[in-house]
Formats: structure tokens, C-alpha cells, sequence
């Protein structure tokens, strides 16, 4: 290098370095503009990002998509509407045929019409197992489903399954274009077309979804004409960028939400959830699978103190997968804390406690391993609090962190902390969860769970349409699992968001386990109103 | 020189074939599942039955020398297959994201080369002296701050107590459109922090480099023939002690894109870098195999441009061919 290359080498810092400088200088300006003080935009931070946007693979089936529609979806009760279909559907005497008449003049956003052949052919592609669809078992019920003529369409099952109608809300998507490409890979995974009532502008992977109102859609244009997701993994970084306005509204771990809390110009807003922690208890474990330990364990747990110190104050302790503010809760079910009742029950059943006070009977101690995924600190937290809840009952629960690949071998003998949790109805969790011959069936009862009475009230739950009748089997098997708990539930929890005060008020519904696109107050962001100074939902 | 160009591109690709099969088999053996990183979190409540057909669909139950032998020769014939983890061609992954990983590694590796080089200069120039001691314990001090850290901090400072950088994004959240000065004013953060991050290692052997020669008998006999410091310095002593570095620029490669994996996820930055992550933990093999492969070029071409820098400036270096 010579003494003239240098030069012109320090030429081109000093030219990088101010050309760098004058774009900083001038970002306060571009940085107002973009995150908006007008009302009409809102951006905000989501910490998951979906794998794809077609319906075809999954994504929006619990409802509640911004591009697309379903035949039915969920109002803010939770309750059933008419969304594509144009009334709820006829369900026949025997539950095995549900009949959708189909709302008229609705569009996709490229123009062209959406009719019955768009429903047939949604279903049948994410029925066909070619499709790398991995939810395909929520439809299991379907035999099959045809049009009849171009505003009807018609669905025979399997077996009478009481929430099917449930099942109903997940995205249309249109033939004209899907039913053209690779359905696993094509472009319509990234780049989908719906008739919802938003149209996806922009997915840059790792950064932001960006949605615009769609002018056509069926429901009325939305107000809120820019709609984006910013796609902030890192807790810490997303409350940052709320705090330096860069987001409008964002979700937040308890501990971050709270220093929100003095915020006078932004709301943060609890949205309750099905979405529970729980042990569960193996069968096949010498320890966990004896009746008496399980039901002391169920009584020693003090789940008003985890909902306080892990949670804090951010959700509800938990019984069953039932949260206690649904309406398909047995009431009289709630277990109280009681570390003496649940030592009665241990001496009882023989379980005597041994030199370092674990317990011991017929030779086997008391003690099993309690496995949590690894990085998932609130689970962490809640298995720490479990087994120490247990110890001073005389039960000796190892803790221990790994991967589901390294905890799914040992399910059948070893305890895990788990979650889940579905809103739409009680059969979604409970059947999955208790079923005995769904033991050892993928995640599917994890506990391998044993229990003829619950066998039989779940079924009928499944295929009852009679709302009293339903009613009835979830009281039996909350019963039942106060009986002979398979799991210990642990706790219910709430989901924090933050949002800026303009939008406000805002609503939330009841949230599922996974922390969907669909989730938070902006669950319902088509239907928020910009107009006054504080702007409100419709 | 082209000589040496071409037999290390030769030399390069068996060194490829050999690096994509250690990546199939080195994902065949991880603990990791492929059939459930892809299912997610629906993959908690699927059936067996449903997962097995995912398994068959993904081609996975295959035996690894299958796998990766279709992945080779379709790859050879233009076609790196399907990205599971993306759920869109592979070719349309990497198209979608190496412009801007580029962009930001090459812009944090001229800011590190550019700054490391100027401050490396001046620390030699008085050893001992104050500047050189204040840039060097820096420059210890950075050598050990992770990158994440280092992205944080600058998060926190920028955007929020001085609110005149953007603390993340390619573009401002609301944005739609990529415009120049957008991009501009985004990459300011990430490529500096990245930079930073890369800078010491220039920094510390330019001025040992420039050091040592500023004792030399050449340096020495042109102060003696009287030419001015300033030639002496950039002239000679930094013609001599820039060899080192050379060499380090190649070797900075690998680190550098491993340091663009957390800057990029720190600033949401939509890079390659955080597909890479993604593809290893859900051991999506046709993506790993292709970033693999760009990844292990990227090492090779650094090699040889350093090796090539190291030629050109040093004419007692002969090329290898």
C-alpha cells in the first residue's frame, strides 16, 4: 500500500463516517413520522413469528386472522358468530352433518369472488395428508365436506363431535391461487391472499409483518389503516423500543409490564387465558402413580403463593384445565391449600416418613424427578415452588431441565411441567389431556391417565349436543380429578400488553396457550376506532 | 496469482462436498427432531399418526447418505431444495436475507479495519502515551464484552436516553417502503456495535505491527535520510506492520458471522443470520446444508484475499502457485 492509497483510504473513512453521521442527524424526523402520531397507523411488538402465513399449514386455525376470514369466529365472549357463513350452522338431529350457508358478494383481495368451492377445497387440502399441515388431528372428526351449488356447503363426520362448529373458524383460503402452487412451499405461504380485513404489504422474516386496510372487506374498511407486527424476540429489547416510542402497544413478561405501571399515557392490559401450568403425575411412576400421593401433592402445592410470587398477581391458581372464571367450571372443585390434611392422607395410606424425612413405603421412597424445559423460566420457577411445597409434605422431587427430545423419552415414568391450554371449549384440552387410550399418543395424555369414569364422561361431553348435557360430563370429570388427580394444575396465566392510551379503551378475549398473531388487545384491530382524541373500540 | 486463485478454487470443492455431508450427518446425530421443530407448538397436541405422516412428507425417515445425496445433486443442478423451517424454497430464504447480512458485516468489517487501522497508527506512534493507553485498555475491555451486550447498551444510549438513532428494524416500525435513507440510519447501531465488536483485534495488531516497525533499520535509515514522520509513519512503518493484519482479516471471517448472529437478533435485523440459528435448531437440513456451504466460501475467499493483500504488500511473499 502506498502513501496515496492511505490517503485515499482515510478520505473514504472520513466520507463514511459523515455520510453516516448526516443519516443519524437526520432520523428524528423519519422517526416521527413512521411510528405515527396519527391514530391511523399502529405498530406493535410480538415476540413470536409464524413459521407461515397459509391457513393450508395452520396458521390462523383458532381464528381470529387479519388476512383472512373463517366460516365462523369468536366474538369477544367467546361466543360463535357468523363470519364467511352467513348464520350459524344447521347441525343435524344425529351431530354427524353441520350445514354452512355461505355469505354472498364477499371478495378476496385480489378481486376475485369467494364461493363454496374455496371452503371444499381449504378443508380437503389440510385433510390430505401430502399437506405438512401439523394440527391435521383438530379435524379428525371430518369424513368429509362438499358444496352444494355455490353458497352451501356441507360437512359429514366421523363421529358426533359437539364442538366442531369451533373447529370452523379457521382461514379460508382461495383456490384460484393456493390450489395452484406447492402447498408446503409456495409462494401463497408467504405471500397469502384472503378476504380478510387486512391485506399483508411487507413480511420481512426477523423484523415485521406489515398489514394495510383492506377497502373491500366485507366487514366494513377498518379504520386503523397500517397495522404492523414488529417481531422483537428479546423481552428486554421489546420493552425498550415501546419505552423509546418506537412500538404503540407490545406483550411484556409481568416483571416488565410493571414498570408501565405509573405510564400515565400507556395502558397495560391483562387478556386471562386458558393457558395453564401443570405436573404431570405418571401412571406408571411407583410414586407419582399412588393415588394418596397425588391427591396430597394436589392439597400441600400452595398455588395463591405462586400466583403472588412467580406470577405476580398476573393470573389465577389453577384446579383442572378448566380456568375458575369459566362458565364450564365446577364450582365446589377449588382445593385449598392444607399441608396437615395432606400429611393425613400420606400416613394413612402407609407412607411413613424415613430418617431424613421423605417419606418411605413397602421400601420405596417417596421421590421422583420433575423435568422442566430448559430456558423456560416461568416453568422453572413454578417446578422449583412445586417440589419445595412437596418436600414439606415428606415427597422428595428432583428438579431437573432439559429439551423435549430429552424429556419426551422419559415421560412415561417421569413428572413434567407442562402447559397448554385452549379456550374455544372443554373438550379441546380435556380429551387430549385424559383420554386413556391417547396415552403415550404423541403429547397426548402425558400422565398416561387411567380413569374409566372420566373415559366415559368425556366421550359423551364429545358427542352430546345438548349444552346441559356437556355441562353435566365436565362436572363429572373435574370431580373425578379431584378424586384421583392425574396432574397437579398449578396456576392460570394471565398475558400482559402494554399499549398506548390513544387506542384505548381496548378489549381482550380469552387466550390459548400459544402466543398467536391473533392474541393481545389487538385481537380485534379492525373494529377500533380512531375518531375521537382518545379513539375507541367500537 | 490467478494461478493461486484457481487451484485454491479447485482445492475448495471437495473441502464443500466434505463440509456439507458433516453438516447432514452432524444434524442427523443431534438431539434435536426435525418432524417437531417444524410441527412447533401444534406438535404437542398432534397424534402420532399425524406426525409420522410429517415425517414421511419431510423426507426425514430417510437414511442420511440418501438425504444428503439427493440434497447434493439437485444442488448441483441449481435446485437447494426446500427450507422446512421457512416453508419456502431455499434459494428464496437466502435471496430474501444475504443482501442485508452483507451489508451489515461488510460495513461493521470496514468500520473495524478502517478505525483499528487509524487508531492502531496513532497508539504506535507513542507507545506508552496516553492515547495508545486509553485506546488499549478500551480495547482489552472490548475484546471481552459480548457483541449482545455491547448491542444493548448501545440500544439503551442511542434510542433512549439520546433518542437519535433507531433502536432496531431495517426500516422505522410503520415503514413499508426500503428507502436508502432509512436503511442508512439503521445500520448505524448494528454495524458500529458489530464493528466495535471486530475492532480490537485490528486495533491491537496494527499497533504492534507499526510499533515494531517504527524500531527497524529501514524506518530507521529513512528518519536518518530525513523524510518527514508523517511518510515515515504511513509510507513505511504501516506498509510492514499492515502484514499482520492481513492475515487477521481472513481469520476474522467466521467470527465476524457469528457476531452478525447476535447483532442481528438483538436489532431485528432481517439478516441471514438468524435463519442460520433457526435451521440448525430445527434441523431444517437443506438450509443448514446451503448457509453451510455459502458460510464455508466466505472462510475460503477471506483466506485467499488475505492471502492475496498479504502478496501485493509484501513483494518477498511469494504466491503459492
Amino acid at each position: 500500500m502506498t502513501g496515496r492509497s492511505i490517503r485515499v483510504a482515510v478520505a473514504t473513512t472520513l466520507v463514511t463516517a459523515l455520510s453516516l453521521t448526516a443519516a443519524a442527524c437526520s432520523n428524528p424526523d423519519s422517526a416521527t413520522s413512521g411510528s405515527g402520531s396519527s391514530s391511523a397507523s399502529a405498530v406493535v411488538g410480538i415476540a413470536y413469528e409464524p413459521d407461515s402465513l397459509s391457513p393450508l399449514l395452520g396458521y390462523g386455525k383458532d381464528g381470529n386472522s387479519k388476512i383472512f376470514d373463517g366460516l365462523l369466529t369468536l366474538g369477544a365472549d367467546m361466543k360463535l358468530r357468523p363470519a364467511l357463513a352467513a348464520e350459524l350452522p344447521e347441525v343435524s338431529a344425529d351431530g354427524l352433518t353441520y350445514t354452512y350457508k355461505l355469505r354472498q358478494g364477499v371478495k378476496f383481495s385480489d378481486g376475485k369472488p369467494f364461493g363454496a368451492k374455496d371452503v371444499v377445497f381449504t378443508y380437503r387440502t389440510i385433510l390430505d395428508e401430502k399437506t405438512n399441515n401439523a394440527s391435521r388431528t383438530e379435524l379428525d372428526a371430518v369424513e368429509d365436506i362438499t358444496a352444494r351449488g355455490e353458497d352451501t356447503v356441507v360437512f359429514t363426520l366421523k363421529y358426533p363431535y359437539a364442538p366442531f362448529a369451533q373447529r370452523t373458524v379457521l382461514p379460508i383460503a382461495p383456490e384460484h391461487i393456493a390450489g395452484k402452487q406447492d402447498v408446503n412451499t409456495g409462494a401463497f405461504t408467504t405471500r397469502p391472499i384472503g378476504t380478510g380485513p387486512y391485506v399483508l404489504t411487507q413480511w420481512s422474516r426477523g423484523e415485521k409483518i406489515s398489514f394495510t386496510a383492506n377497502p373491500h372487506y366485507w366487514g366494513g374498511e377498518p379504520e386503523v389503516k397500517k397495522f404492523t407486527m414488529a417481531i422483537i424476540k428479546d423481552d428486554d429489547v421489546r420493552a425498550t423500543r415501546l419505552r423509546s416510542g418506537d412500538l404503540d402497544g407490545a406483550i411484556l413478561p409481568p416483571n416488565l409490564a410493571k414498570g408501565f405501571a405509573d405510564d400515565k399515557n400507556r395502558k397495560t392490559y391483562a387478556a386471562t387465558s386458558y393457558d395453564y401450568r401443570t405436573v404431570t403425575l405418571p401412571t406408571h411412576n411407583k410414586v407419582a402413580g399412588d393415588t394418596a400421593v397425588r391427591r396430597a401433592l394436589d392439597i400441600a402445592v400452595d398455588r395463591e403463593a405462586m400466583v403472588k410470587a412467580i406470577l405476580n398477581g398476573a393470573g389465577k391458581p389453577a384446579y383442572g384445565p378448566v380456568p375458575t372464571d369459566s362458565e364450564w367450571f365446577t364450582r365446589g372443585t377449588e382445593r385449598t391449600h392444607d399441608l396437615a390434611a395432606a400429611r393425613k392422607i400420606l400416613d394413612e395410606a402407609g407412607w411413613k416418613p424415613g430418617k431424613d424425612g421423605v417419606r418411605v413405603k413397602d421400601g420405596v421412597r417417596a421421590s421422583f424427578p420433575l423435568w422442566y424445559l430448559s430456558g423456560d423460566k416461568l416453568r422453572q420457577e413454578h417446578a422449583l415452588a412445586y417440589a419445595s411445597d412437596a418436600k414439606k409434605a415428606g415427597i422428595d422431587i428432583r428438579t431437573e431441565a432439559g429439551t423435549w427430545e430429552v424429556i419426551e423419552p422419559r415421560m412415561k415414568h417421569d413428572a413434567v411441567l407442562a402447559g397448554g391450554g385452549s379456550p374455544a371449549d372443554p373438550d379441546f384440552d380435556q380429551y387430549t389431556l385424559l383420554k386413556s387410550s391417547l396415552a403415550g399418543d404423541g403429547f397426548n395424555n402425558m400422565a398416561w391417565y387411567d380413569n374409566k369414569a372420566v373415559d366415559t364422561a368425556i366421550e359423551a361431553g364429545r358427542r352430546s349436543g345438548e349444552a346441559a348435557e356437556r355441562k353435566k360430563a365436565y362436572d363429572t370429570v373435574q370431580r373425578e380429578l379431584v378424586k384421583n388427580p392425574g396432574y397437579t394444575f398449578l396456576t392460570h396465566i394471565d398475558h400482559l400488553y402494554v399499549v398506548d392510551d390513544r387506542f384505548g379503551p381496548l378489549t381482550t378475549q380469552v387466550e390459548p396457550h400459544d402466543h398467536g398473531l391473533a392474541s393481545g388487545p389487538w385481537w380485534n384491530v379492525e373494529k377500533w376506532s380512531t375518531e375521537s382524541a382518545g379513539g375507541s373500540e367500537k | 496469482m490467478a494461478r493461486m486463485a484457481g487451484r485454491r478454487a479447485l482445492f475448495a470443492v471437495p473441502v464443500l462436498g466434505v463440509v456439507t455431508f458433516g453438516v447432514f450427518a452432524v444434524a442427523a446425530a443431534s438431539p434435536f427432531d426435525p418432524v417437531k421443530a417444524y410441527a412447533g407448538t401444534a406438535g404437542l397436541t398432534a397424534s402420532q399418526e399425524n406426525l409420522d405422516q410429517l415425517r414421511a412428507n419431510l423426507g426425514v425417515d430417510q437414511p442420511l447418505v440418501a438425504r444428503w445425496w439427493d440434497w447434493l445433486t439437485s444442488a448441483l443442478q441449481g435446485d437447494f431444495g426446500d427450507s422446512s423451517l421457512m416453508r419456502q424454497p431455499v434459494a428464496d430464504v437466502i435471496a430474501e436475507r444475504m443482501g442485508w447480512s452483507v451489508l451489515l458485516a461488510a460495513t461493521a468489517f470496514l468500520v473495524a479495519i478502517l478505525l483499528g487501522t487509524g487508531l492502531g497508527v496513532l497508539a504506535a506512534r507513542r507507545p506508552g502515551g496516553w492515547l495508545d493507553r486509553c485506546v488499549s485498555s478500551v480495547a482489552y475491555t472490548l475484546e471481552a464484552a459480548p457483541a449482545f451486550w455491547l448491542g444493548l447498551l448501545a440500544i439503551w444510549f442511542f434510542a433512549l436516553k439520546l433518542d437519535v438513532l433507531p433502536a432496531g428494524g431495517l426500516t422505522d416500525a410503520a415503514s413499508e417502503v426500503v428507502t436508502f435513507g432509512q436503511v442508512a440510519s439503521h445500520l448505524v447501531l448494528p454495524a458500529t456495535v458489530l464493528g466495535v465488536s471486530q475492532l480490537p483485534w485490528f486495533f491491537l495488531y496494527v499497533r504492534q505491527g507499526v510499533a515494531d516497525a517504527l524500531a527497524e533499520d529501514p524506518v530507521r535509515g529513512a528518519r536518518a535520510r530525513g523524510l518527514s514522520e508523517r511518510t515515515v509513519l504511513l509510507g513505511h512503518a504501516l506498509r510492514s506492520g499492515m502484514l499482520p493484519m492481513l492475515t487477521l482479516i481472513g481469520s476474522r471471517v467466521p467470527e465476524l458471522i457469528t457476531g452478525a448472529l447476535l447483532v442481528e437478533t438483538v436489532f431485528s435485523w432481517p439478516g441471514i443470520a438468524a435463519a442460520t440459528v433457526g435451521a440448525a435448531t430445527s434441523v431444517d437440513f437443506s438450509l443448514l446444508a446451503a448457509l453451510t456451504v455459502l458460510a464455508t466460501a466466505a472462510v475460503l475467499l477471506g483466506n485467499l484475499l488475505s492471502d492475496l493483500l498479504y502478496g501485493l504488500a509484501d513483494p518477498r511473499v511469494a504466491f503459492d502457485g
